[in-house]
């Protein structure tokens, strides 16, 4: 095997690739929990299609010496557990890297492969040939891009290894994920014992099922020989680090900032956090599944008026239904968090793939003008603070606060160290002591347009509320020098929010001295810092997109790039809005995969080199 | 100090067209909040839009006047965040059997403990007398261009569906009996439901007070016993059942009022107490603040990498 370069062991990707449903997930969490167990900074993101069962799903495990940002086109090894995934995957394992496959799939006609839709059929038809190739032709390609395939019969091996250990048939086939996982991790030459510690803790519910799984992930460590030039170790102690995506961390970071009641319509990506709190009591969120998302974000808004911190998760088709009692909220100035969870759209679009295409639907979805606020999170940290902040936000300045996340963060777990909860205060927003009698709930004496708060049911006191124009005490009224007074009181929110946060809170800037910077949003963040790199290039990270931040200063004299996941440049229009500034060269990307570190890298580079035109799309991913 | 029927008015006078059904309901209303003594600030009223929604600025307790078809939601949030509260919810019939159609069925499912009161004339009053869901099929009120093309849909029987534990109807100018009935609904541990009948003098010229009078009596008058306790057998039950549907669709000569269907089933507070810790008592809007950093800790462990 002359000529292949040997991989970098401080840093390397695991994919694993197979059949929704078929247990990959669990298997890349164990892959994932017995690196970060050994000290790896892991991260692992999931690919999957709208199905429930059968159809082609991946996970990417990165595990490197130091925390990551993001993930990379090509892997280190690729463990296919079926025919598909071999041709799915062609071209994506670095050279020198490995491809663990089961022999029997290499036989298989392409046409045989009948959960591989025509339009993928037809392309890989042509990469391999033409006709309808054996997977065999797969393999030889892999092998001249220096790829070395090691041939694994994961369900003989299942067998003999259940054999082993005293275990029938139907019991060794439930055990393959944990087969699969040993064997990746045995040709790592990886220590067994973390990955004995894993199983330990994913079954410790199942004691039988646990003995079971560590008896024969020990067997496969028995059986398969570690690769030549290949020896991960482990690389430090865990230490008290966290393992969570983004919408487990968007859920702390709400309950840290007091989240009481939370409705919800289930809803690709969104249903994660109100799923995961409806599982965890000891959070203390009251989670209502309703009949849709009329009623989901009604009822929190009734939660809110009764004095509950309510916030709601939701998608773009559900947004859309959200958008009237949005604006009810804002005319009767209710504390309301909506985490946006951004996934392709329109319409119904890629219901299971990230983009980032609701920004200039979040900015101003509702009829007529009212203040909210809009922030976007990056990473599972910003989850979690964003989460609480907004939490906060909404309740200081009595208004909807819309938190946008997306797929690829819902999606992505990560290790990271523990969030300093304890830093986060409890804004309770300004509370009206001992009201008597009729309470002007929406008093014109309001500092920064916020009127003292008391919540409905408060006893001895009372007052209206009413999605019409209203005066002081909450009665409808068509007055015209009333109706400017409130319009104006309620749009004074939004300048006193901006003053009370501050720039710092607005933005972040990653090397802002360098000529070309680059601005994003949301989850781009990660992977524009890893693929600029020793690059003469800085970033910008805008984190509130309502309240936008005054960037004058910062952008002048620079050439200016924008990165999003979008077709039409929305962050791009709402900076020129903004700031008056185009940006000289836009890089989008709206096929609903995450961009690669290699993409992104490339374009950046383009851009230096004076070849990247005026607008670029980025097209990698399966 | 003693609480008087005075004290459940507010100082806003009603904007309704005279001899509009709206005065007896809000009139049957405060009554019955006055005789039960609920402190008017322990009560939230919420309506959605229309001429019915504004029923809540005429009477002093906490009054929520939400948007078209929402009554339902914003009650439930009001009611699940605060349990200690007594929540009426209130839509007309295009609020609450159109465009609010899908929560009647969600909150059915649920048996919060509120109570909803469906404000039916069979016309859209504000919008200028266009066909409501509860108009009959064919009937053509003056302000209509030509006959009504849907039927009517039944809200006595869509609540027996949905699982509504309280169903009556009610007249909106027998303020007595109303008052009575929204008594029993507040009372009632569960989801109660009134369909109030009330003219529309403006818009609806066929069902007006005259042609109502003679034909509405009292079902409880008659011996009608609507009572369902949990232990009721199936036969005995399926006997019910069908004598509700009975008095149900009865329409015409004769329009039965009262207490059709009262059953007995586990709130939704209670069944939430099951799986949250102290609730009802520990409702979001009543458990006060502190112990946020302990339940986020909490789930924080559960992603530790190594113990």
């Amino acid at each position: 095997m002359g000529g292949m370069e040997r991989p970098k062991l401080d840093d390397f990707t695991w994919r694993v690739g197979g059949p929704q449903g078929g247990g990959i997930e669990t298997a890349a969490t164990l892959f994932a929990q017995a690196l970060a167990r050994g000290g790896w900074w892991v991260s692992a993101r999931r690919e999957y299609h709208s199905n429930i069962m059968g159809r082609h799903s991946y996970l990417d495990v990165r595990a490197a010496r130091r925390p990551t940002r993001a993930f990379f086109e090509r892997v280190d090894l690729l463990a296919a557990l079926d025919a598909e995934t071999l041709v799915r995957h062609l071209d994506e394992v670095k050279p020198g890297g490995v491809l663990v496959y089961d022999p029997g799939a290499a036989r298989t006609p392409l046409s045989k492969l009948a959960m591989l839709d025509d339009a993928a059929k037809k392309r890989l038809s042509e990469r391999l040939g033409g006709g309808d190739p054996p997977l065999e032709r797969a393999l030889e390609r892999y092998r001249t891009a220096g790829v070395r395939p090691v041939p694994l019969a994961l369900a003989p091996l299942a067998r003999e290894v259940a054999e082993a250990v005293g275990a029938d048939a139907l019991t060794a086939r439930k055990t393959l994920n944990t087969v699969a996982v040993a064997a990746s991790l045995a040709l790592l030459g990886y220590p067994l014992e973390f990955l004995d510690a894993a199983l330990a803790d994913q079954f410790a519910a199942k004691p039988r099922v646990a003995e079971l799984n560590r008896k024969v992930a020990a067997e496969v460590y028995r059986r398969v020989e570690p690769l030549e030039g290949w020896r991960v170790s482990a690389a430090g102690t865990p230490g008290e680090r966290i393992y969570l995506n983004g919408s487990h961390a968007s859920a702390m970071g709400k309950v840290a900032a007091g989240l009481g009641f939370m409705s919800y319509y289930p809803i690709t990506p969104a249903t994660d956090e109100p799923f995961y709190l409806e599982a965890h009591p000891e959070a203390g969120v009251l989670v209502v599944q309703v009949e849709d998302e009329l009623a989901a974000v009604n009822m929190a808004i009734g939660a809110s008026m009764a004095g509950a911190r309510a916030a709601l998760t939701t998608s773009g088709p559900g947004f859309a239904l959200m958008t009237e009692a949005l604006g009810f909220a804002g005319i009767t100035e209710t504390p309301l968090v909506v985490s946006l969870y951004q996934r392709g759209g329109p319409s119904t679009g890629l219901p299971t793939r990230t983009e980032q295409g609701d920004l200039r639907f979040a900015l101003g979805a509702g009829h007529g003008d009212y203040p909210r606020a809009v922030l976007a999170s990056a990473n599972v940290e910003d989850a979690f603070a964003d989460a609480a902040l907004a939490m906060n936000l909404a309740a200081r300045f009595q208004l909807p606060v819309v938190h946008l996340m997306d797929k690829h963060l819902a999606a992505t777990t990560r290790v990271v160290e523990p969030f300093d909860v304890g830093s986060v205060e409890l804004d309770p927003g300004v509370v009206a002591e001992a009201p008597e009698g009729v309470f002007p709930r929406f008093s014109l004496a309001a500092e920064g347009g916020v009127s003292p708060r008391i919540p409905v049911g408060t006893p001895g006191a009372g007052y209206w509320i009413t999605s019409d124009e209203h005066d002081e005490v909450g009665h409808i009224t068509e007055d015209p020098e009333l109706r400017d007074a409130m319009m104006e009181k309620r749009a004074a929110k939004l300048a006193a929010l901006g003053e009370w946060l501050g720039p710092g809170a607005m933005y972040r800037a990653h090397n802002p001295e360098a000529g070309t910077l680059v601005l994003g949003w949301g989850s781009t963040e990660g992977v524009a810092l890893e693929a600029m790199e020793g690059l003469d290039l800085g970033y910008v990270q805008v984190r509130f997109l309502l309240p936008f931040p005054d960037l004058e200063a910062l952008l002048e004299g620079k050439r200016l790039v924008v990165l999003e996941y979008n077709q039409s440049g929305q962050f791009a229009r709402l900076l020129a809005q903004e700031t008056g500034r185009r940006p000289d060269h836009l890089i989008v990307k709206y096929n609903g995969r995450p961009m690669t570190i290699e993409e992104v890298r490339a374009a950046f580079e383009a851009v230096l080199n004076g070849e990247a035109g005026a607008h670029t799309v980025l097209r990698a991913g399966v | 100090m003693e609480l008087k029927l005075a004290d459940y008015k507010s100082d806003l006078a009603p904007d309704w067209c005279p001899g509009c059904g709206d005065y007896g309901i809000l009139s049957a209303l405060q009554t019955a909040l006055y005789k039960l003594g609920i402190e008017p600030s322990r009560a939230v009223l919420v309506s959605g839009i229309g001429c019915s929604a504004k029923t809540v600025h005429y009477a002093a307790a906490y009054g929520v006047h939400t948007l078209h078809g929402r009554p339902l939601p914003v009650a439930q949030g009001v009611k699940l965040a605060n349990p200690e509260l007594t929540v009426v919810a209130m839509a007309g019939d295009g609020d609450g059997m159109g465009i609010g159609a899908g929560h009647f069925v969600g909150v059915g499912r649920r048996n919060p403990d509120l109570l909803y009161l469906i404000f039916n004339n069979e016309v859209y009053g504000m919008t200028k007398g266009q066909a409501s869901p509860t108009l009959e099929l064919g009937a053509q009120p003056k302000s209509l261009a030509r006959p009504n093309l849907q039927s009517k849909v039944n809200p006595l029987m869509l609540a027996f569906a949905a699982g509504f534990t309280f169903i009556a109807r009610g007249y909106a100018y027998d303020v007595k009996n109303l008052a009575r009935l929204i008594q029993q609904g507040i009372e009632h541990k569960g989801l109660a439901m009134i369909d109030v009948l009330q003219p529309c003098p403006t818009y609806n010229n066929l069902h007006t007070r005259e042609w109502f009078a003679p034909r509405v009596y009292d079902i409880q008058a008659e011996g009608y016993d609507p009572r369902v306790p949990r232990e009721m057998g199936d036969a005995e039950r399926a006997e019910r059942m069908a004598r509700f549907t009975l008095r149900a669709t009865e329409w015409g000569e004769r329009i039965p009022t009262g207490v059709f269907w009262q059953a007995e089933l586990p709130s939704f507070e209670e069944r939430l107490g099951a799986f949250l810790p102290g609730y009802p008592e520990t409702g979001p809007a009543i458990r006060g603040p502190g112990g946020e950093a302990e339940r986020a800790r909490a789930l924080m462990r559960g992603h530790r990498v190594a113990e």
